[in-house]
């Protein structure tokens, strides 16, 4: 039996990259469906992924990364998709490793697979800050979560039919990626790391200046923390 | 009855009046209403009987009784605002909720259009 794949391309102002992003997934991933979740995007992102022949669900509003990745697993668990792949609409994740993420999931050995930068080659960034930050948080998901985790802000992963179904109820918001991780562990998924590598971002810029580090490094850890405390929305069979 | 306290006592009855009209003319939920109604009753039972503020200085070791007021004042607005904060939360959930049904919905219309139109329209995911 096939399993029905979808792959969920999140963009936002992406006009420049969101078509060359959808036809290499069409030509490396040719058993998956694209679906382009818009995020309020003010430019013609949704028009060019519909003629590089994605599906679009446009959001009326920005909703930022989480909520648009959310709409993606809705969309997901409503026609009835066995696997999701999120793959960022700024053309930084290349989908022919994406079949490394699916494999893990298809053959059971997690519930979703990330692919991380850092598993296979050191750190390296922009900035000290931004690597000495990205460490921090590595380590601080590592810890809670008894697994290793080495790249926690990569949006490049794939789920199963659980999480899908997890996913389309409780994600996070506002930099949701660490989160994601740590609530998944909270309800008994099981999580696992493959090594990729990413690209530059071929448009757009990073959503985190220096600022906005600050706010994240706080809100982050402290989410994550109170999700720890929170009660399990799911039992563990 | 000293003259402060008539005023106080009309302010705080004032108040409830208002509150009360907002509910009537369903301007306000009276679920929301419940915290802003504690707060009038006991601002009221403070300018009726003024040695309460005192007493309840002297239980809670405050020898100025006028900070012991300016303390529960303080408690009960951040007790109103943090109310406010968590009707907020539940607001922006489900608006978040309902930006992504109308995508859901509105694709699912746009892509009924077209197949009724022309069947050799090529549908890329449909069961």
């Amino acid at each position: 039996m096939t399993a029905k794949m979808l792959a969920i391309v999140p963009a936002h102002n992406e006009q420049g990259t969101v078509a060359s992003v959808v036809g290499a997934i069409r030509a490396q991933l040719p058993n998956a469906a694209v679906v382009v979740v818009d995020d309020g995007s003010l430019d013609h992102t949704a028009q060019i992924a519909r003629h590089a022949g994605a599906m679009v669900l446009s959001l009326p509003v920005n909703l930022g990364i989480g909520g648009a990745m959310q709409t993606g697993y809705a969309y997901a668990a409503r026609q009835g998709y066995d696997v999701a792949i999120q793959i960022d609409g700024d053309g930084q994740h290349d989908p022919s490793q994406a079949g490394a993420l699916i494999d893990v999931v298809r053959s059971g050995r997690a519930d979703m697979a990330i692919g991380s930068r850092y598993l296979a080659q050191r750190r390296k960034g922009s900035s000290f800050l931004r690597r000495l930050g990205n460490a921090f948080l590595a380590r601080y998901l590592s810890l809670v979560t008894r697994s290793r985790i080495t790249d926690p802000t990569s949006g490049f992963r794939a789920v199963n039919r659980r999480v899908i179904e997890f996913y389309a109820c409780e994600y996070p918001t506002d930099y949701p990626e660490p989160e994601a991780i740590a609530v998944l562990w909270r309800n008994g998924f099981r999580v696992v790391e493959v090594p990729v590598t990413m690209r530059e971002r071929q448009g757009g810029r990073s959503s985190i200046d220096a600022l906005r580090a600050c706010y994240y490094m706080i809100k982050v850890p402290l989410a994550i923390a109170v999700g720890l405390l929170r009660r399990r929305e799911i039992d563990r069979e | 009855m000293s003259r402060v306290q008539v005023l106080s006592v009309v302010a705080c009855l004032a108040f409830l009046g208002w509150m009360f009209q907002l509910m009537r003319s369903r301007r306000l939920k009276e679920q929301d209403a419940l915290v802003w109604l504690a707060t009038g009753l006991l601002l009221l039972a403070f300018a009726l009987k003024r040695d309460l503020i005192d007493q309840f200085g002297r239980a809670v070791g405050i020898a100025y009784s006028p900070t012991a007021l300016l303390l529960v004042l303080v408690l009960l607005l951040m007790a109103i605002l943090l109310h406010f904060s968590t009707v907020i939360s539940t607001l922006t959930d489900r608006t978040v909720r309902l930006a992504q049904e109308l995508a859901l919905l509105r694709h699912d219309v746009e892509d009924a259009g077209p197949r009724a139109d022309s069947q050799n329209e090529s549908v890329v995911d449909q069961e």
